[in-house]
């Protein structure tokens, strides 16, 4: 469109109408202003819900539904106390869950992930090809074909209402996501690295620990990140392990929240929507740089 | 580099002469958290659904082999065909629109954009927050009868009080609409890959006379193209897998009328809520076969409009 327009004034030539060069740089510079103002407006209509949404938390219960606007005059706490305190535990209870399986999820999976990962791209073993098939596969395959047998074997340990089903198989690199980011981030590392500690007399644990994992801060970010944020919003196999309050996380916490509720007390279920999120918002704001460099470098989802 | 190509280049070089397996005790070392994970959490487990899918089994009584009953019973089943046509028409619809707005997106924000950051954060920030049940409450209210959707419509002059959630004939189009909003996500990664193609292409073309959407059609599609097929292939997988959106809106029964009832949510209640664990394991298991076919037609349809470089 650009084009055709700038060209048509172009054939006027000079004289007749402006001069080409300077028509075709006012076209850019209103083109462009469009451009802005509709990315712009765009922007706003997409974080406009989740501004809402913090509005309203902030608000008396009539107030609600009946603004949609983003100002608030007189911010009411209220919902805040009400919200923590309207399930069987303070609020607070169920945040601390939740760290408690994020912590050792991120741990497990820098630590486990980051080995297999050395074991692939570094090493020369019997069935690496057939191993590395199989993790790429199970990347590809949903893990409903997984969950029925493992909640029948967690059950018959009588792990159900615990946080191990959910912790343990981050210890075991069961993240395949993370496995391939940290192999391909090994990847890119010299092998020089290695070829100079080995002649210096390191073993590979000393090469992976002391060399290469220090190197590898960046992929460790992007898997810490990602892990905080998937662990932290999921509800599937929370759902199904976490039964007793007790061992409610967040998003169990919410989910109840929304059935034992009342209609009219949607403020305190905003409010606690809202403190949900703030850990992905620090998350967010902190760990920007790796979420784009991770996402980027894997393609990842 | 993506894990397709990974993929690709193993099964190509099935027969190439093997490097020499000198570290199989080291590696043994490194790889047994994800070995015994692989074998207890991912092999055996597959290997017994598929067992218990040919069985009745409600994990009182033990597993009572039935023979393919499972598996006949689901092609009569209502509720499996409807929570299959959910699935289909969400992951249809939903899929390509993200994957559209997010490279036109991607596009308008790579020509020199005031505030790239901003918006790049802007519009990323939905995708990290819209797995999660507080996203999916908001979504139940912004599309209740009174909420936020029907005031931005009344601003066009549309005065409805319809809640979109409730009326089964919408509701699982504000699901798809949650997946739109999400476009950010591969936003990013289209931002990165147009960051890979060279400049000089698209000046020589210029030179040439093509216009811009010229320059999109012949050099910014074909050279990305691998990228978004990479993204419309985990993007069927994941949305195939939806359920936490579903669950939230419809308070876990799929409804109304069946019209949120995806199959992953449908697995759920007959596993976990019936304890149907022989018939929930068939599910899951046509569920792999459904996902893919579905990987497999992105795959035969690439070769009109994937390109690569060799």
């Amino acid at each position: 469109m650009t084009n055709d327009m700038t060209s048509a004034y172009a054939d006027l030539g000079p004289g007749e109408g402006m001069r080409p060069d300077r028509v075709r740089a006012a076209g850019r510079v209103i083109i462009s202003i469009i451009k802005q103002v509709v990315v712009l407006l765009l922007a706003i209509l997409m974080l406009y819900p989740i501004l809402w949404m913090i509005a309203s938390s902030l608000r008396p219960q009539n107030e609600i539904f009946t603004n949609m606007g983003l100002v608030v005059t007189h911010p009411l706490w209220e919902n805040y106390v009400a919200g923590w305190n309207a399930l069987s535990h303070p609020f607070g209870r169920y945040v601390l869950n939740s760290l408690i399986i994020v912590v050792f999820a991120i741990v497990g999976n820098i630590l486990t992930c980051s080995m297999a990962a050395y074991a692939f791209a570094r090493l020369n073993f019997r069935f690496r090809g057939v191993l590395f098939g199989f993790m790429l596969l199970m990347l590809m395959i949903p893990i409903h074909v997984v969950v029925i047998p493992q909640y029948i074997m967690w059950n018959s340990l009588h792990m159900i209402n615990t946080f191990v089903p959910l912790i343990v198989p981050k210890f075991l690199a069961m993240d395949g996501f993370f496995t391939f980011l940290f192999y391909q981030f090994l990847r890119g590392l010299p092998r020089d690295l290695d070829e100079a500690a080995k002649i210096d007399g390191a073993g590979h644990a000393r090469i992976f620990f002391q060399i290469l994992l220090p190197l590898m801060k960046p992929a460790i970010g992007t898997c810490a990140v990602f892990t905080f944020i998937w662990t932290w919003n999921d509800f599937f196999s929370q759902l199904l392990y976490l039964t007793k309050p007790d061992m409610y996380t967040v998003p169990i916490a919410l989910r109840t929240f929304i059935d034992s509720q009342s209609q009219s007390s949607y403020g305190p279920m905003f409010a606690m929507s809202v403190v949900s999120l703030i850990p992905l918002f620090l998350v967010f704001t902190f760990g920007q740089k790796y979420l784009v460099q991770g996402i980027a470098t894997t393609g990842g989802k | 580099m993506s894990s397709f190509t990974e993929f690709g280049a193993l099964v190509k070089n099935r027969h190439r002469p093997k490097d020499k397996p000198t570290d199989t005790k080291v590696a043994l070392g490194f790889l047994a958290p994800w070995l015994i994970g692989a074998f207890f959490l991912s092999l055996i487990p597959m290997l017994y659904s598929l067992a218990i899918s040919f069985t009745k089994y409600n994990m009182i009584k033990p597993p009572r082999f039935v023979g393919l009953m499972n598996y006949r019973h689901m092609l009569a089943d209502p509720r499996f065909l409807s929570s299959l046509q959910v699935t289909l028409t969400y992951v249809v619809v939903s899929v390509p629109l993200q994957l559209v707005a997010a490279l036109a997106l991607a596009v308008v924000l790579d020509r020199g954009m005031r505030g790239l950051s901003f918006y790049r954060s802007a519009f990323y920030l939905p995708s990290m927050l819209g797995g999660s049940v507080a996203v999916a409450v908001l979504w139940k209210m912004v599309f209740g009868s009174d909420g936020l959707f029907n005031a931005f419509l009344g601003f066009f002059g549309v005065d409805t009080s319809m809640s979109w959630i409730a009326n089964p004939d919408t509701a699982n189009w504000t699901l798809v609409a949650l997946h739109v909003w999400q476009f950010g996500s591969p936003m990013v990664i289209f931002l990165a890959g147009l960051r890979q193609i060279p400049r000089e292409l698209y000046e020589a073309a210029s030179v040439d006379g093509a216009g811009k959407w010229r320059q999109f059609r012949s050099i910014t599609l074909p050279m990305l193209s691998p990228i978004i097929f990479f993204n419309l292939v985990m993007s069927v997988i994941n949305s195939f897998q939806t359920f936490t959106q579903a669950y939230v809106v419809s308070g876990g029964t799929g409804g109304p009328s069946d019209s949120t009832l995806f199959y992953t949510l449908y697995l759920y209640q007959q596993g976990f809520a019936s304890l149907r664990m022989g018939y929930a394991s068939a599910l899951a298991w046509i569920m792999v076969l459904i996902v893919a076919a579905l990987t497999g037609i992105n795959f035969a349809l690439s070769k009109f409009w994937v390109h690569y470089d060799d």
